[in-house]
């Protein structure tokens, strides 16, 4: 089933930092719910096709004519941060 | 290296030059100040959706039937998903396992070979945002303080075109590149301009036993923004790699920066783990069809190829080859080349004009095909003068000068500078028979039976002319004077 | 001015006609409910924020519009669930997440509503990024059921349930993923409903499971509902999966069911209903066999598999657009951060919940390497199946009935402790938002002091005949409890209500 590294793993995939006992618990609940979910592995699905659009429609396309962008201080209203107009962020450590 | 083969696959990556970004109607454009065209949906605001471009879609089934490539009678976006500052979304909206179009092939010269690579698919996705780094010495990731992010480029529609590995030399890539963009650019979807990033690409390197048929382990190369230094990189990359193996090691399968300064390859310091993308349909787009009838009609409009271009310029215009490819590789040397032709200049003589003259001042200027300081329509007035023995070949070339010093039409030029073509046969005469008598050990020469010391009478008769004397008559004119 | 606005009773009919007929100003009804939040909304809490003042207002501004130019709604209250954006108006969707995000434009499907001048009262509590069913998840407290102040509304929309059932609001939006708005109407005795996929724009609903999410109505009456539907059904082009039904959305007028033929699913009552529920819900087959239908067993064979693709479907595409709230353009910002990766993780560990974060655990461990094919890729075979069975028993009769919830309302944190119980909550409604198809809740009666509601489910597009058949129903039904805003906690819960 799953473990504390697939949680610390997943975690890590997802940028969710989890406490020691969050991660305990988390790691007991996800075990559970799996179980559950496991479920549909108890089906024999050998040639359905997966239902990734629920809605029949294809090809929605749009004009490729500009519209209205926000301005730069709607764009930037929100920002926790800004520098020189934009988005600051810190050190991207490599 | 001779046992060894290099294997070299390019994976490229192009921004169209559609008026808006692939999922929303914000502006694309060059240079303006930061964020100033940005939207809830390209900044990943809370509750927005995308919404596909039509021209994009377009120009990427020009790019995939351009390069022999099926298009898919359906495909689908995916969401590939990471974490990084430039990507608001922390998911790009790309294509994965039923992109656009897949099988086509690439055929490209080197010098007077022919090869062809494998296309593997044409896939639409976005482009990231443009990230600054701040605070470190080099403007790069390490070292830096912090970032900044502008989200005007994030959005804007790329083309991936992924190429099978194979690849068989440094020079092969380069001229596979040079030749992928000529044609990118000749079907007018992208200006693939690299100073502006909007053509990239990455290489996947690796060598294997000469006649072998099995992929030993490869490296990737970023960060190569000229053909020239994607060479290099090569260049470097292939031999360590020999090196390694003939030592009896193994290739690391690793990401590799290239240092343009010091010709080499490093490893860039690994990231945490591969990449696990998690690749899933993307809920917020519908599938797009391409029935048949569309695909035709795509082809249809699809203007000249390259190839085509070159083979008709062989045949209609008595080209060699290489003076073909270097005329008809590209469309706007294409395009000023036959409006030239057009208005009627001889074939030959317009293409040595064109590869002369005309591409040295191109060169000299930093400019680009059809946008020198001579139009073609002045270039073919200027080699109508010519032709009609109203300027000479020699005072021609001075007469192109000044018209890109000055701007102005040949006939005015010429007029202007006195550079007419002498042709009277007295005032001639006159110069010769003044030559001549000024250089009697020549004379002698001559008539011991050195019949090629005409050619410094006809020389010197230039000169005192500043040579506008036209050098037929003249010719004509010493062999009459010493033979008389 | 009319004798008391009844703000328990009050149907946005009834109100509009007041309205038009001028027998009352929109100032006046605005202040009904204005009053009615003061009276109640400190034992309710259905309201993240009430606009009290712009709504005062802007009821003001309608009154001296002349008649002909107000619009098609003007003047009636609506609560809005806060996971639609709204401009200039603080949006939370429940979350610290999201700080003190100022949307910089208006979900759709708002935006034509304020465009027919209703008067938007507030801004209603929810499960934190429409995860749960109690609203117990909202970080900004729970929700309680007007009915029981001790029980939970359901969830997730449970603010927009619980105002219009407490008359805090005259009628509401919520969204529905897997029984958001249908299992909440159900819990507080009112009217929901979740029209077919793409009926409604999803521009500015922030997303939890794009492929099921959709926006729809809570209201007292199905009248109600349909007049609520038409102002926000229609065609989006900001929205990709949009579609426009293929006709008007019609007001309801039929009090027969002469024709119908309905399906009551074997799988769908044999799973842990309660005793008290299913009592009502026989109850309310038979009123409908005396309308004029005929009701059959069907078999929707794959039901039992809905629940468990439902909960790797939504996380996973949950866990994709949860990623975007990393603290780089908008929301809140860890300030415990050194480096990049420091930051989106005390961000996201520190901003969103414990649903949240379980939630976006299994979606992305369901899509991660290895995993998918089992996974996410086997759930959505077995979406197909799902709306394969549907597709199959719509051959054979009209409409689908069942319970809306297994349960009434339980008591607040009664299943905080157990995700999978809380899942169970949705057994009924899930398995319509995998096939993308409408369904309507309305209350049938009580179970001791507590609502139950009734589900109709019906195909693709068949908005109408829906509304028609639950307006029949409603009529032969005639609900009229109200809810005592009482607190059973002091005597035990459960076994022992009255």
């Amino acid at each position: 089933m799953i473990s504390r590294d697939d949680v610390a793993h997943v975690a890590r995939l997802a940028r969710l930092r989890l406490e020691e006992a969050e991660a305990d618990r988390v790691t007991a609940e996800l075990a559970r719910i799996l179980e559950h979910i496991d479920k549909i592995g108890e089906l024999d699905l050998t040639g359905v096709e997966p239902t990734a659009h629920v809605l029949a429609v294809a090809d929605v396309l749009r004009a490729d004519k500009p519209r209205p962008s926000l301005s730069r201080g709607d764009a930037l209203r929100n920002a926790p941060a800004v520098s020189a107009d934009c988005f600051r962020v810190p050190r991207i450590q490599s | 290296m001779s046992e060894w083969e290099p294997v070299i696959g390019l994976e490229v990556h192009v921004e169209l030059d559609t008026e808006t970004k692939m999922f929303c109607g914000c502006a694309v454009t060059k240079g303006d100040p930061p964020n100033t065209h940005t939207c809830p949906v390209c900044l990943a605001h809370p509750g927005a959706l995308p919404v596909v471009n039509e021209r994009a879609v377009e120009y990427a089934a020009r790019i995939a039937l351009a390069l022999g490539c099926e298009v898919r009678p359906r495909s689908i976006f995916h969401r590939k998903n990471y974490f990084y500052p430039d990507l608001p979304k922390a998911y790009q909206i790309s294509q994965y396992d039923e992109p656009l179009a897949v099988g086509g092939s690439f055929d490209y010269w080197v010098g007077d070979q022919k090869l062809s690579c494998r296309i593997n698919r044409v896939h639409m996705e976005e482009d990231a945002a443009k990230l600054i780094h701040a605070g470190g010495e080099t403007g790069r990731i390490a070292g830096s303080d912090y970032s900044m992010v502008d989200f005007n480029r994030g959005g804007t529609p790329l083309i991936e075109i992924v190429g099978e590995p194979d690849i068989p030399s440094p020079e092969a890539a380069r001229e596979f590149l040079q030749q992928l963009r000529n044609l990118i650019v000749g079907l007018g979807v992208s200006e693939c301009n690299m100073e502006e990033g909007q053509i990239r690409w990455d290489a996947n390197i690796s060598v294997r036993p000469a006649g072998s048929d099995r992929l030993g382990t490869r490296t990737e190369l970023k960060n190569m923004n000229s053909f020239r230094f994607l060479q290099q990189a090569l260049e470097s990359e292939l031999p360590r790699q020999v090196a390694i193996l003939e030592a009896g090691g193994t290739i690391d399968q690793e990401t590799l920066h290239f240092d343009p300064e010091t010709g080499t390859t490093t490893p860039l310091r690994s990231k945490e783990e591969a990449h696990d993308y998690r690749y899933f349909p993307e809920p917020d787009l519908v599938p797009l069809t391409a029935d048949e009838a569309w695909v035709d009609k795509v082809r249809q409009d699809l203007p000249e190829l390259p190839a085509a271009r070159v083979e008709r310029f062989m045949s209609q215009y008595g080209l060699s080859r290489y003076d073909a490819t270097v005329l008809g590789g590209g469309s706007t040397m294409a395009r000023f080349y036959e409006d030239v032709v057009a208005e009627g200049v001889d074939a030959k003589l317009a293409a040595n004009w064109t590869m002369g003259e005309y591409s040295a001042h191109l060169n000299a200027a930093g400019l680009d095909p059809g946008h020198g300081h001579v139009t073609a329509a002045r270039l073919a007035a200027l080699l109508r003068l010519v032709a009609d023995g109203e300027v000479s070949g020699t005072a021609a070339k001075q007469v192109f000068a000044l018209m890109i010093e000055e701007r102005a039409e040949p006939r005015d030029v010429v007029t202007r500078h006195d550079l007419g073509q002498v042709s009277d046969t007295a005032e001639l005469e006159a110069v010769v028979a003044s030559v001549i008598a000024a250089h009697p050990a020549q004379v002698e020469q001559f008539r011991a039976g050195k019949e090629q010391v005409a050619g410094f009478f006809v020389g010197q008769v230039m000169r005192a002319t500043q040579g506008k004397a036209n050098p037929q008559l003249v010719s004509e004119l010493v062999r009459t004077a010493l033979t008389g | 001015m009319t004798a008391g606005l009844d703000p328990l009773r009050l149907t946005a009919r009834d109100a509009r006609r007041l309205l038009t007929d001028g027998e009352i100003a929109a100032s006046e009804l605005v202040k009904t409910y204005l009053d009615q939040i003061a009276r109640v909304e400190d034992r309710v809490h259905a309201f993240v924020l009430v606009t009290a003042d712009n709504a005062a207002k802007y009821a003001t501004e309608i009154d001296q519009e002349a008649g002909a130019t107000r619009g098609a709604l003007a003047g009636l209250p609506t609560a809005i669930k806060d996971n639609m954006v709204t401009e200039g108006v603080t949006t939370t969707c429940g979350s610290r997440i999201l700080g003190n995000y100022q949307p910089v434009y208006t979900a759709t499907a708002v935006r034509r509503i304020w465009g027919d001048h209703i008067v938007m009262l507030g801004k209603s509590n929810l499960d934190e990024f429409a995860m749960g069913s109690s609203t117990e998840n909202s970080a900004f407290g729970p929700t309680r059921n007007p009915w029981d102040l001790s029980t939970v509304p359901g969830g997730s929309s449970g603010g927009s349930a619980a105002a219009v059932a407490a008359g805090e609001a005259l009628w509401a939006l919520g969204s529905d993923t897997g029984g958001s708005i249908r299992q909440p109407a159900a819990l507080c005795g009112v009217v929901g409903m979740k029209p077919t996929y793409g009926a409604v724009s999803r521009y500015g609903l922030i997303a939890f499971a794009s492929s099921l999410d959709q926006i729809g109505p809570l209201t007292r009456t199905v009248y109600d509902c349909a007049l609520l539907l038409r102002g926000i059904t229609g065609h989006d082009p900001c929205d990709s999966t949009s579609i426009a039904l293929p006709g008007e959305i019609e007001l309801p007028a039929a009090e027969r069911l002469d024709g119908l033929r309905f399906g009551i699913p074997t799988e769908y009552v044999s799973t842990g209903i309660e005793p008290g529920v299913l009592e009502r819900f026989e109850q309310t087959v038979t009123l409908i066999e005396e309308l004029g239908a005929t009701c059959v067993e069907i078999s929707l064979p794959h039901t039992e598999y809905a629940l468990p693709a439902y909960y790797i479907i939504a996380p996973a595409e949950a866990s994709a657009n949860l990623a975007r709230f990393d603290g780089v353009r908008y929301g809140y910002r860890s300030p415990h951060a050194g480096d990049l990766t420091e930051m989106y993780e005390a961000t996201r560990g520190e901003g969103f919940g414990a649903e949240v974060k379980r939630r976006i655990m299994i979606g992305t461990y369901a899509l991660s390497s290895g995993y998918y094919d089992a996974y996410y890729g086997q759930a959505q075979k077995v979406r197909t199946l799902v709306r394969r069975d549907f597709d199959t028993a719509f051959a054979q009769v009209d409409l689908i009935v069942s319970p809306t919830s297994p349960t009434v309302a339980f008591g607040l944190g009664s299943r905080t402790d157990d995700p999978l119980a809380m899942y169970q909550s949705d057994i009924c409604t899930i398995p319509v938002n995998l096939a993308g198809l409408p369904a309507i809740s309305i209350p049938c009666g009580l179970a001791g002091h507590l609502p139950v509601g009734f589900q109709i489910m019906g195909p693709a597009y068949s908005e109408n005949l829906l509304l028609a058949a639950a307006h029949a129903l409603e009529g032969a039904i005639g609900f009229d409890a109200l809810p005592t805003f009482a607190d059973s906690s002091a005597g035990a819960r459960g076994a022992d209500r009255r």
